[in-house]
């Protein structure tokens, strides 16, 4: 290679502001005048789960066998003031996704995937509907300021209610389900007229703050003659606060929702820049528990980029008692799956990073409300891989807890984990690998 | 997150009532606050004299001593009425300034001034809000007008300082319901204007706005005005001055307000169950205030 | 009748005794005593039965209301008739914010004032107001109707989507989206079938109200609406 070729052209370099993604967004937004809308949670990169590991046994703990020494996963939720709490398997339970966002055969595969191990499902902003109840074993009905679909009798068949202030993809913000998408069905269940955009809301008609609160809860007790849990969900924003205001307004169990849990459709804009990760928000929770003496007596539920066993197991280590999942249930249901490759491109993406839920043109008949594309799903076979798949996540958490000496997975606790990074030691607070430092706090001891 | 009462008396034969029937409106807002509650209340007092309501963090302090020390300090009689870890110490007007700084000088960590007023003395603790009102006998005092607050701490601690109501100035006070959202960089601004803080409480920042506006010559219904445009977020506010009473919700008025009025009293409620056991109730004038309209009533 | 008071008789034990009625038939009538502005009374009944509650009540009286008639010989609280399905709710006094919130069906009559938000997010329920209502009413009003004898606060309307909404005095301001709409003789007849069925039919000339509804324009998002946004 001649030496002077090398040195007259620098090779063309991309800016590390302006990168692909950035100049794309900003000729997009200047071609359409319309912020970017899609589906699923924060895409980039923030402190997780991958930054924490759990030391297992050795020479100070004991492990227990696997498969012959027991390890349980059995979790009841409710227990402060509800006469039927919630019983579940496992520590694991399906979000709240709505039917309108999702289709119906999707609905009721998540039913039946989680009746088959034992946990979970949640409505969505759009109401209950009979498949959902009917191929649901526990069903969680979720109380959202849209109210749409929003009844006495679906309320009653619930087995806890779940007052939405907010999701991790959009702390303080609403939603907004594209004209597309509103079918006769779904424009019947939400009073709409077809074919609309319809925004939802982005506070409760009938209440806002705590205090307000506190009597909604009591309302919904009323209602339900004091039988049924009362979850309060937020997004991942004050963590702390928002804790300790929804123990005092009387919720049995709080939902808190990380940054890269997902959502139907909302800005791009907001589901990357608010909220925080949910690796950053249990911790300052569980702290608002302990300061109320309610850890454990109200119980906590945290999601947002749970994907494996080791996620549940971490994310309980730090002081949940269950967690949640969404996007992870709609990947194992078959969302992006490789096989549709070609649809996918034919869309302009491709299987990992299809995101444009909202449109309803999903090829996999999850996120739609197509009849031609949601029955290519088969709600059965749909099930059985979400059931699967929750069974692995549970065996997964096992091994872990197994490994650490628990005989229950709820025994894990932040002793049991290290940091590989600095911002994941702070944000766990837990110690830095191989030191007893935990950023902002003097290590006096291993 | 709170609840707020207030009782405005017109009718002067109430007055002895009026601890007790704003201990009862206190009592029904426990829900609505459960972490502390607090009460400005109005009774008696002269021109001449001021009165400093002070709290100590300990239960058993010896106010006697400090107004002692104190009266010593600034080389002018203070009084010590003691009311638990509360005390309210009179002192002649131009010596007020004085007595406060020495007060805080040598009354040692725990003790903070709060209140200051010719009639207004201000009592706030932590704790249910009914057993507060107990705790300081709230049902046996008198006086012309009242101002309650139940609070449920949103973003600052759970403490005596954090209760409300907060003093804005001589016989003025100021209690909140909502959340304000811009009230950090406000208090920076004010900070640079020379005002003081003892909390983090957005509340407080509210308070010491009306106070540096009033310093400025606005009329505290003036100040009112302004905070309109110069505080975000969500509040509903009930103030008490000397001889008044006034209520501003914020434009988008989430937080309930109810306002009672008959030819006895006008009465203020977080919510209509403060005012359930008014006398003369049924037949009063009961409304809503509105949104961004500054309500105020005053005795001459 | 039975006489239920709430002096001496916990609210559970009232709701609870109202919710056993569900799937019933009989027309059972009960009388309330000092409510005194507590919360969720009657709340939650599924019963062709009538409630008459003597005094006033505190938020969500008559929330979700199936079949049954109650009324209310006082002041009502936040969310009265929240998300009624049907029957009726008839509040002689005023009604704080929020009255009839998502109301699915059936009707509320409110003797005085509503304040803000009246018939937020309405679902098919009709309303009808002898007062004035506050701030923000018919906010994001889906289906049903409200009827306001009086006036209507400001931002009347906002984000409407198919209600149809009557006023008889002054609007101050309206919201984004909200139009005057011609008052059609079957607007007419719209309207003093509510107006008779909240018994006032005789009292009032339909033909003095003017209509209100969406003009449709934030539908389907365009960036030329952006100021409405």
């Amino acid at each position: 290679m001649s030496g002077e070729g090398r040195w007259v052209h620098s090779p063309p370099r991309p800016s590390a502001t302006f990168d692909e993604y950035a100049i794309a967004e900003i000729q997009r937004a200047a071609a359409t005048g319309i912020y970017d809308i899609r589906g699923a949670g924060a895409k980039r990169k923030v402190p997780h789960f991958d930054d924490l590991l759990f030391l297992g046994a050795s020479m100070t703990r004991y492990p227990l066998e696997g498969y012959r020494e027991k390890c349980s996963t059995e979790v009841t939720l409710g227990t402060r003031y509800a006469k039927k709490p919630i019983e579940l398997k496992i520590p694991i339970t399906i979000a709240g996704m709505s039917f309108g966002s999702l289709s119906g055969p999707a609905k009721e595969a998540l039913g039946r995937g989680a009746n088959a191990v034992g946990t979970s499902t949640t409505t969505g902003d759009g109401g209950m509907t009979p498949e959902e109840r009917g191929h649901s074993k526990t069903l969680v009905y979720q109380v959202l300021p849209s109210r749409y679909g929003m009844n006495p009798d679906d309320l009653r068949k619930a087995d806890a209610l779940e007052v939405v202030v907010g999701q991790g993809a959009k702390p303080g913000g609403g939603g907004m389900l594209l004209g597309q998408k509103i079918s006769d069905r779904v424009a019947e269940m939400r009073t709409l007229p077809k074919g609309i955009d319809q925004r939802s809301a982005c506070r409760h008609p009938d209440w806002t703050g705590c205090d307000d609160l506190e009597i909604k809860i009591g309302e919904l007790r009323e209602l339900t003659d004091w039988q049924v849990p009362i979850y309060v969900k937020v997004g991942a924003s004050r963590p702390y606060y928002d804790t300790a205001l929804a123990v005092k307004a009387g919720a049995d169990v709080v939902v808190l929702d990380g940054m890269q849990g997902g959502t139907a459709a909302t800005q791009e804009v907001f589901i990357e820049h608010i909220g925080i990760p949910i690796l950053a928000a249990i911790r300052p929770a569980v702290q608002a528990l302990q300061d109320l003496d309610m850890h454990r007596k109200v119980q906590l539920i945290v999601s947002g980029g749970i994907r494996t066993g080791a996620d549940v197991a971490k994310a309980l280590a730090l002081g949940a008692d269950a967690v949640s999942i969404g996007c992870a249930a709609l990947i194992a249901l078959g969302d992006n799956s490789p096989h549709l490759a070609e649809e996918y491109a034919k869309l302009g993406t491709k299987p990992g990073c299809y995101d444009d839920w909202h449109e309803g043109r999903d090829p996999a008949g999850i996120t739609t409300q197509d009849p031609e594309l949601y029955k290519r799903f088969d709600p059965v076979e749909g099930g059985r891989r979400l059931a699967n798949y929750l069974s692995v996540l549970t065996l997964e958490a096992q091994t872990i807890a197994r490994a650490n000496g628990k005989n229950h997975v709820n025994h894990l606790e932040p002793e049991d984990l290290v940091a590989l990074s600095v911002e994941a030691a702070a944000m766990a607070q837990v110690p830095l690998a191989g030191t007893n430092w935990i950023p902002g706090k003097s290590g006096d001891q291993f | 997150m709170c609840g707020i009462v207030g009782l405005f008396l017109k009718n002067r034969a109430l007055e002895p009532q009026l601890g007790g029937l704003t201990a009862t409106m206190l009592g029904t807002m426990c829900d609505r606050g459960p972490d502390s509650a607090g009460f400005a209340i109005y009774g008696s007092g002269d021109e001449g004299h001021i009165k400093l309501t002070v709290r100590s963090s300990e239960p058993d302090y010896d106010f006697n001593k400090l107004a002692e020390t104190v009266s010593h300090d600034i080389e002018s009689h203070v009084s010590p009425e003691l009311h638990g870890n509360h005390a309210v110490m009179t002192v002649a007007a131009d010596h007020a300034a004085a007595a406060e700084e020495a007060i805080e000088r040598l009354g040692g960590e725990g003790i903070e001034v709060f209140g200051r007023g010719t009639r207004m003395e201000i009592f706030k603790d932590i704790g249910r809000p009914n057993k507060v009102a107990d705790r300081f006998h709230l049902e046996q005092m008198t006086g012309s007008h009242a101002v309650g607050h139940t609070r449920m701490a949103t973003e600052s601690a759970v403490n005596a300082a954090g209760a409300h109501p907060f003093s804005t100035g001589i016989d003025q006070c100021l209690v909140h319901n909502g959340s304000l959202s811009n009230y950090n960089a406000l208090r920076r601004e004010l900070k640079r204007k020379g005002m003081e803080f003892q909390t983090q409480n957005d509340t407080e920042v509210a308070s010491v706005y009306l106070t540096w506006r009033m310093q400025q010559g606005a009329s505290l219904g003036e100040a009112l005005e302004s905070s309109l445009n110069d505080l975000d977020g969500f509040y509903t506010f009930v103030v008490g001055t000397e001889n008044g009473f006034g209520v501003l919700r914020d434009p988008i008025a989430c937080k309930p307000a109810v306002l009672a009025e008959t030819d006895d009293y006008v009465a203020f409620g977080s919510e209509y169950r403060a005012l359930a056991a008014l006398p003369g109730i049924e037949d009063a004038k009961v409304w809503e205030p509105e949104p961004a309209t500054v309500y105020f009533w005053e005795r001459s | 009748m039975e006489t239920v008071d709430l002096e001496q008789t916990p609210l559970r034990e009232l709701n609870q005794k109202l919710h056993d009625l569900q799937g019933s038939s009989e027309k059972a009538e009960f009388k309330v005593l000092n409510p005194r502005g507590k919360h969720a009374v009657a709340s939650g009944i599924d019963a062709p039965i009538s409630v008459e509650i003597d005094g006033s009540v505190g938020y969500y009286c008559g929330s979700m209301n199936k079949q049954a008639e109650v009324v209310v010989n006082g002041s009502a609280g936040v969310g009265l008739a929240e998300n009624i399905m049907s029957g009726k709710i008839h509040v002689k006094g005023d009604a704080s914010s929020s009255a009839a919130a998502t109301g699915i069906g059936g009707m509320v009559v409110i003797d005085g004032n509503a304040s803000s938000r009246c018939g937020i997010s309405n679902r098919g329920v009709d309303i009808v107001v002898k007062g004035n209502v506050g701030h923000m009413s018919a906010f994001m009003a889906q289906a049903g109707n409200l009827v306001v004898l009086g006036d209507a606060g400001d931002a009347f309307g906002d984000s409407i989507y198919e209600a149809k909404l009557f006023v008889r005095g002054s609007v101050k301001s309206l919201g984004a989206d909200c139009i005057e709409k011609k008052l059609r003789d079957k607007d007419k007849e719209l309207l003093r079938k509510i107006l008779d069925e909240a018994g006032i039919g005789d009292e009032v000339d339909v033909s003095e109200f003017k209509r209100y509804g969406s003009a449709r324009q934030l539908y389907n998002f365009k960036i030329d609406n952006l100021e409405a946004y």
